[in-house]
């Protein structure tokens, strides 16, 4: 398949997230489609920002392992990433100001694209005047558009939408800049691609907390409240931004306990209502989803994960807290727990969520994570659709006297109780936290009844068989007679896809099995996949294997090996390929600091405690230290003229930092 | 104005007698409670009781209205939630000191701050009693109790001198022992526009052997029989902190502030629940080319 994926780095406040949105949109106009991932900190300004796109003729699911082309803002960033471009690949910077040594690249056939941004943009500056350095990514942005040969008419439309609220002068200024960097590759460069079908299907570029939300939207939900927690924030401003139009009351609470017992208040007053947060909210939040559970009130919460435990890795991703949503509050009660997949899961999972907890009146929770919920990727329009399915379930609006006394908690067959909507004649009742009779009096202190007690509980209890009914039961993807099934949840799914496909490819037939339901769980169907599968995988994005943790408690069947990262860094199809092979090859894990992993360490050590002046140069390993363990020795260069100025030294085994040594 | 058809205190009674001690200030509280709704009329099912957990945070089994019997410190939250949604209805929170003032503080604060249509009344009784008599926010300096057996070493909250603060625009305190007055500050608390807090002395006749009915008997004046003015912001904080040897009671300060419901926006088509659900095909396209 053709496609390219480009790389942009730099510094928080380079403006490199809107030329990143300016070539996303340009190629999701043109029926092309794309998958970003942007691996950023927790800083406003400065650090290091570091924005994938993967480009595709047909879709893509991921952000990918290969690098073809590198928009290089800062010095630091043709450092660290020009050794990662592909052969035929190309480094895009500005060399009024940076410099690109070619002992860096290691890739056969790299073009330097050395833009004299000055000469570029000459004609430019002549007609508008002088341009701020912030513009020249959208010289940057045509370079690439010329070199991969994508065209410019697309992001030429971009940028008229963009700026068509600053006017004819502006657009065009910004076009001429993307004309200047696109003629200038095409001049004086070789292009990196060719062969795209352009066609004008139009897909959005859209993330996956904006699609949790415009699902909630669509879905009927009337009631949103947050706390601002990374990364469930944008379903938030998302909310926010569109609550007039979409008729949602959003409410920005003063922590996460207010957040989901306002939630939950809605909940009982009839209206749809929804909230967020990640794993630190969440843990405070659980004991209101025992309340939900016990009260039978319908809420949807989402669980945006990130790197844990506490406050973690704030803008990293991490599968790591199916262990905390599972065991969410105290006590025994009806709940799903869903975990989409991808985009187009995220929208119909959270539709479906609302649906749920009507039907069966209790909490929804769906686990997200930081991958999917801020990664953006095109998506086909049509999965956004308005008229969703609204199933509230059995509602009491109406309730003639002569239908005798109303009992909010009846005991049913289904487990279900025609739920009164509060303001309603001759239905009142009490929603309480204690345990109750079916006419909602407390059975907990006052009155003690053990039958009353065990007959409640079987009411509640009888509807996780009818919902566990109620949801499609997980399928093995790929092929049937495989040697390797992998398994995964949640946002891995993309990659996993994609390395079955590969390790296929190469000889080893793999298929995969993505787990949806976390809760109830379909153990009849997972068994007996699992016990037909060859060599099962679990690959999950956290350190103790919780989904196949899960698994084994629910069927009883253990995984052959298990494939695990918990870096903050989503995998890629690579890894999961090379660590399949290794796994298959029952080689051990290798947990030693190689040499990317010396160098991204040398540099945190020069962030830290030095000022960025130096730079990683040689780096080699050490076997008789003195250390006890063989150790990385890394020579520290000064940044332009590559001399030598200081050592660092490393463990391989540890990975501590035993000392630095300024050179005299 | 609509003419109020008064209703009888029979119509809110509830399923079950109160389980509360004999002699409980809370049994005052609820009858009070009880005849302001009757007074303004309300249907019961119009009013929408909510508290959190604790002796007097049962009351909403007790009365004949909607109800949501939350969680230990939510009911601010939860009763915030459901009024959000139905704007419609009465709400009234109902808790104690340890409930509102402890572990729930932080929602109270808020809900004051946003001056949101709800009426708090607070039964304080100066100790926990669900719990057999632990000191709470709101126990006096030095007094002995099963959490303080030397003495309470904290001094204890001003509820009123806070709401007056954060943001509540009618802040009363009353006495379970002065019932008539109890009910019309309740009633004046619902029928204003905007946050009422009415801190109820409410004395715990098995845990709390200090501030008893006698106690406060000897205490206790009403405002209103010194023609007091609520207006004043000033006056009507220092009047908040009088308290020892004698204690007013009454409406201490009230004022007309926007309320939160009349600046959200998606509130002004009416109550949430009685709005159509889901978007049109129209406005999904136009969230969708946002992001193209």
């Amino acid at each position: 398949m053709l496609e390219v994926t480009v790389g942009i780095a730099g510094a928080a406040g380079d403006g490199l997230d809107k030329s990143g949105d300016t070539l996303a949109r340009a190629a999701g106009r043109n029926g092309l489609h794309v998958y970003a991932y942007n691996s950023y900190q927790s800083i406003i300004r400065g650090g290091h920002i570091w924005l994938r796109l993967r480009i595709g003729q047909e879709k893509v699911y991921n952000h990918g392992d290969k690098l073809t082309a590198v928009i290089a803002l800062n010095q630091d960033s043709i450092e660290r990433h020009a050794p990662e471009v592909n052969d035929g690949g190309c480094i895009i910077f500005n060399s009024d100001k940076l410099k690109c040594d070619p002992s860096l690249v290691k890739g056969k056939n790299v073009q330097l694209i050395a833009l004299p941004m000055n000469e570029v943009t000459k004609e430019v500056v002549a007609k508008h005047g002088p341009i701020q350095p912030i513009m020249q990514n959208t010289v940057a942005v045509g370079a690439v558009l010329g070199l991969t040969q994508m065209g410019i008419e697309g992001a030429a439309e971009v940028m008229k939408d963009t700026f068509s609220h600053k006017g004819e002068k502006v657009i065009d200024l910004n076009i001429s800049l993307l004309e200047a960097g696109y003629e200038y590759v095409k001049a004086n460069f070789k292009p990196i691609a060719e062969g795209w079908k352009l066609t004008n299907t139009r897909r959005p570029f859209v993330t996956g907390n904006e699609a949790i939300a415009m699902a909630a939207a669509a879905a009927g939900c009337k009631f949103y409240s947050a706390y601002p927690m990374t990364p469930a924030s944008t379903i938030l401003h998302w909310m926010a931004n569109h609550a007039e139009k979409a008729g949602i009351c959003v409410k920005q609470a003063e922590d996460e306990l207010s957040v989901i017992n306002m939630a939950v208040g809605a909940g009982i007053a009839g209206v749809r209502s929804m909230c967020a947060t990640a794993g630190g909210g969440f843990a405070l939040m659980t004991e209101a989803v025992g309340m939900a559970g016990i009260m039978e009130v319908p809420v949807v919460v989402v669980e945006v994960q990130r790197g844990g435990p506490s406050t973690g890795l704030p803008t990293k991703t991490e599968q790591a807290d199916l262990n905390q949503v599972y065991g969410a509050s105290q006590g025994e009660f009806p709940r799903l727990i869903v975990c989409p997949r991808d985009i187009p899961d995220a929208y119909e999972s959270t539709v479906e969520a609302f649906n749920m907890a009507d039907k069966f009146q209790m909490p929804a929770l769906i686990m997200s994570d930081l991958l999917l919920s801020e990664h953006p990727e095109t998506v086909d329009r049509e999965v956004f659709r308005h008229d969703v399915k609204i199933d509230r379930g059995e509602v009491v609006t109406e309730w003639p006297q002569e239908k005798g006394k109303y009992q909010r908690f009846k005991f049913t067959e289904s487990g279900i109780s025609p739920r009164a909507i509060p303001g309603t004649e001759n239905t009142l009742y009490v929603s309480g936290t204690d345990e109750h009779d079916e006419e909602s009096i407390l059975i907990s202190d006052m009155f003690t009844a053990a039958p009353m007690r065990r007959k409640g509980m079987e009411k509640r209890m009888r509807k996780v068989d009818n919902l566990l009914k109620a949801l499609p039961a997980p399928k093995l993807e790929g092929p049937a007679d495989a040697d390797v099934t992998l398994v995964g949840w949640g946002s891995t799914y993309g990659v996993i896809r994609e390395a079955a496909e590969l390790l296929t490819a190469a000889g080893t037939k793999t298929n995969y099995l993505i787990i949806k339901y976390i809760a109830p769980f379909h153990a009849k169907e997972v068994t007996e996949i699992l016990s037909k599968a060859k060599k099962k995988i679990s690959v999950e994005l956290n350190f103790t294997s919780q989904m196949a943790r899960h698994i084994k408690a629910e069927t009883g069947i253990s995984m052959d090996a298990h494939i695990n990262k918990y870096d903050g860094e989503p995998f890629e199809p690579a890894d999961v390929v090379n660590m399949v092979k290794n796994a298959l090859a029952k080689k051990p894990v290798d947990l030693n600091v190689s040499e990317d992993d010396v160098r991204e360490i040398a540099y945190h050590y020069l962030r830290t405690h030095y000022a960025e002046k130096l730079r990683p140069g040689k780096m080699t390993i050490e076997e008789k230290n003195g250390r006890g363990e063989p150790t990385w020795k890394v020579e520290l260069v000064e940044r332009t003229t590559g001399k030598k100025e200081a050592e660092l030294v490393v463990g391989v085994q540890t990975g501590s930092t035993y000392s630095f040594e300024k050179l005299s | 104005m609509a003419t109020v058809i008064e209703l009888p205190l029979e119509t809110y009674k509830g399923p079950v007698d109160p389980d509360w001690c004999p002699g409980c200030g809370d049994f005052g509280v609820l009858r009070s409670l009880q005849m302001a709704a009757g007074k303004l009329g309300v249907q019961p099912k119009d009013l929408m009781v909510v508290s959190g957990i604790g002796c007097s945070s049962n009351l909403p089994g007790f009365i004949h209205a909607y109800g949501i019997h939350s969680l230990h410190g939510r009911a601010v939250a939860v009763a915030t939630g459901a009024h959000l949604a139905n704007t419609d209805m009465k709400v009234v929170m109902t808790g104690g000191d340890g409930d509102g003032y402890g572990i729930g503080i932080g929602h109270f604060i808020h809900a004051m701050r946003r001056n949101l249509d709800v009426t708090y009344i607070v039964m304080d009784n100066q100790i926990y009693g669900l719990t057999t008599g632990q000191a709470s926010p709101t126990t006096t300096r030095g007094h002995k109790t099963k959490s303080t057996p030397k003495g309470n070493a904290e001094v204890p909250l001003n509820p009123v001198a806070m709401a007056i603060t954060a943001g509540a625009t009618y802040v009363a305190r009353g006495f379970s022992g002065e019932q008539k007055q109890l009910v019309e500050l309740i009633a004046g608390g619902m029928a204003h526009k905007g946050f009422a807090l009415i801190d109820v002395y409410s004395p715990c006749v098995t845990y709390n052997k200090i501030n008893t009915y006698p106690w406060f008997k000897e205490r206790v004046y009403k405002l209103e029989d010194e023609n007091w003015d609520p207006s004043d912001f000033s006056k009507s904080l220092t009047k908040s902190f009088e308290w020892g040897e004698k204690i007013p009671l009454g409406l201490i300060y009230k004022s007309e502030q926007t309320t939160y419901e009349e600046v959200e926006p998606v509130l002004q088509r009416g109550a949430l629940v009685k709005q159509p659900l889901g978007i049109s095909k129209e406005t999904m396209a136009e969230f969708i080319d946002e992001m193209i």
